[in-house]
């Protein structure tokens, strides 16, 4: 069983007199493990598939089951409990709460999710710990540098040991030595099996992926294995080869 | 999620908001902060005199009836009384020949501004009274030293006194003051008794008080001074019997026509209860309208204080939502912003009637009455109930908003 299946996922909007068909139908089965990147010009879709698959989102048409659970016609707050439990956000704006420490920050999910405040705090500064900001605790996001929210931004979306983690151009606001840095950590959540999803529109960081989507005016119009994914050596990315493609809609 | 670590950190995010925003929160708390203190020092006020009351006026049972020239309890002008005949000590005679229903009756004639001595010491404003042997009992007095008066002290116009307790200490500080002479005006009196202290009734100092016998009255302080009859009916349960025997026997005593109007009042200690029940209504009902009003105003401050810290954190509702909080979390976190918002109000209210009451209290208490400003728990419990109520009720649509939010389109916010 596939982690993540959709099948003729569909959305539209309503604007004033005019529907915006931003998903026209799209298919597409994830397993568990994969590295995979979602990639598309402004306007094709891909954000919306980004917040459909992450749950924030429900589609107007279409099939979506994770881990085998029919989540397109899920309430309100049976999404928010899948949000809490299985997905973990990495946003382009890290999106912390400013007036929070790194600590609670990262508690938040385990607040949500119920947990008593001893086992959450352990969890929380081990995990903290993992992206090294071990000494950063209790810091404020305003007195940390972007790679270092990031990465609180990462801890947060690992501490609940989510089935996915989902990252919305994790690297759109960095520079780009910093920016390798947050790749490289993927890399190695990767390494260690986590399954991860990255919508970008830069290339550079889709070629870190096993395997990329293209999306374009609301439909797949590539989906491709990485044979040649470019690993992270010492904080320099190397290109090793290109893509070839695994079919073309 | 259980509930009790939501609230935990609903309330945690609640006061690091408003410390965020001391000024804005501050300045719209200020109708709650008007509201709580109205309620608070209204409470406070009728249970001191709900007190107050009950430790005077409820001594002097309710099968006394008294009979003067003036109501007790009378919203008319002061001048329809004053021009009424006087009621003589003929008139009292009379009356106790001829009464069947009592179970005692005094005559008493007062003067509330006698000056009294005792060697240097002088008193002035001291409430004389001259009574009978039977006035003890009536009145509801209690002798602490020595005696009451005797129906001889009557008899013979002995110049003897009793004096209220306040007076006895003034003047005794150390001292037994059996037996010592006093000066009423100018004419000198033998101490034979001291009496229980009383306290209050109606504003005046009922411990202020030198009883003599009011045969003396007459001699010493007025030939024809004005008097009160107070009777005691027979049987407690009717009251109203003895009340009809005596209206109608003193009308025909005071040779009042058929038809005219009674130009003496007839009073009881319920008259009063009437009058005191009718004045605490009002004061209640002044209080429960201001502290409604200030309690709106301020509560749709507050419910336009949540519109804006909603809308300014949309953003983090979204991000919270995100991250798994349900409808419910977010819900509750506003609405404890809100009651926490109000909270803090309703204890500055409590915090300012606190040291008003305490100076009510000391103004009361300057002027010798026995009115205590007590602000008692129960009022405290229920301002602070009120008051984290009117956060939730003004901080419901708000907050109720927030947690309808989309995650998608709050996390695009700006804020």
């Amino acid at each position: 069983m596939p982690l993540i299946r959709i099948e003729n996922l569909a959305r539209h909007y309503v604007m004033g007199t005019e529907t915006v068909h931003a998903l026209r139908g799209v298919s597409l089965s994830i397993e568990r493990g994969e590295y995979l990147a979602i990639m598309g010009p402004s306007g094709s879709g891909k954000s919306t598939l980004m917040n459909l698959l992450g749950c924030l989102d429900t589609p107007n048409e279409g099939v979506y089951e994770l881990n085998g659970k029919n989540v397109a016609r899920m309430t309100d707050n049976e999404l928010a409990d899948i949000r809490n439990r299985e997905i973990g956000f990495v946003f382009q704006s890290f999106n912390l709460l400013a007036r929070s420490d790194a600590l609670h920050n990262v508690e938040l999910p385990l607040i949500y999710a119920g947990l008593p405040p001893k086992e959450r705090r352990e969890r929380a500064r081990a995990t903290l710990a993992n992206v090294g900001l071990g000494d950063r605790m209790h810091h404020r996001p305003n007195e940390l540098s972007g790679g270092q929210r990031q990465r609180v931004a990462i801890a947060r979306a690992l501490v609940n040991s989510p089935s996915i983690i989902l990252a919305d151009e994790p690297t759109g606001n960095l520079d780009s030595k910093t920016g390798v840095g947050i790749l490289a950590l993927f890399e190695e959540l990767s390494r260690r099996g986590n399954t991860i999803i990255v919508v970008t529109h830069e290339e550079e960081v889709a070629l870190h992926s096993r395997r990329v989507i293209r999306i374009r005016d609301g439909l797949i119009a590539a989906d491709e294995i990485n044979r040649e994914q470019r690993a992270v050596v010492d904080g320099a990315a190397v290109a090793l080869a290109g893509i070839t493609p695994l079919f073309i809609v | 999620m259980t509930l009790s670590i939501e609230i935990r950190e609903s309330a945690r995010i609640a006061l690091s908001a408003i410390r965020a925003n001391k000024l804005r929160s501050g300045l719209t708390t200020l109708g709650v902060v008007i509201g709580i203190l109205t309620a608070t020092l209204v409470g406070t006020l009728l249970n001191g005199m709900t007190d107050a009351f009950e430790r005077s006026v409820s001594s002097l049972g309710a099968d006394v009836i008294n009979i003067g020239r003036f109501p007790w309890a009378s919203f008319d002008d002061y001048r329809t009384y004053r021009n009424r005949r006087e009621i003589t000590f003929q008139q009292f005679r009379e009356l106790e020949r001829q009464i069947t229903t009592a179970a005692a009756i005094a005559p008493q004639c007062e003067d509330f501004g006698q000056s009294v001595g005792y060697e240097r010491r002088r008193a002035k404003g001291v409430w004389l009274v001259g009574n009978t042997e039977v006035a003890l009992s009536i009145r509801g007095l209690t002798v602490e030293r020595g005696r009451w008066i005797t129906a001889s002290d009557v008899s013979s116009e002995r110049a003897v006194c009793v004096l209220g307790s306040y007076l006895s200490e003034a003047f005794f500080p150390n001292d037994n003051p059996l037996g010592k002479r006093i000066r009423i005006k100018d004419t000198p009196y033998e101490v034979v008794g001291v009496l229980a202290p009383m306290g209050n009734m109606m504003g005046w100092n009922q411990d202020n008080q030198v009883v003599i016998p009011v045969s003396r009255f007459q001699g010493d302080f007025g030939r024809r001074p004005d008097y009160t009859i107070t009777i005691k009916a027979r049987r407690p349960d009717r009251v109203d019997e003895t009340l009809n025997e005596v209206r109608s026997l003193f009308r025909r005593i005071r040779k009042i026509e058929p038809g005219r109007m009674d130009d003496f009042a007839l009073n009881q200690q319920e008259a009063i209860l009437a009058f005191f029940s009718g004045f605490k209504t009002t004061l209640a009902s002044f209080g429960f309208f201001v502290t409604g009003l200030s309690l709106f105003v301020g509560g749709i401050g507050i419910m336009n204080i949540m519109f804006v810290s909603v809308a300014e954190r949309t953003k983090e509702i979204g991000i919270r939502k995100a991250l798994g909080a349900k409808r419910r979390t977010i819900l509750i976190q506003f609405l404890l912003e809100a009651a926490t918002i109000t909270l803090i109000a309703g204890i500055i209210g409590i915090g300012l009637a606190w040291p008003i009451s305490w100076k009510i209290g000391d103004i009361a208490r300057e002027s010798g009455s026995i009115f205590e400003a007590r602000m008692s728990w129960a009022i405290v419990a229920f301002a602070l109930f009120v008051s984290g109520t009117t956060g939730v009720i003004a901080g419901f649509i708000p907050a109720w908003r927030a947690s309808r939010m989309n995650p998608v389109d709050a996390l695009r916010s700006e804020n």
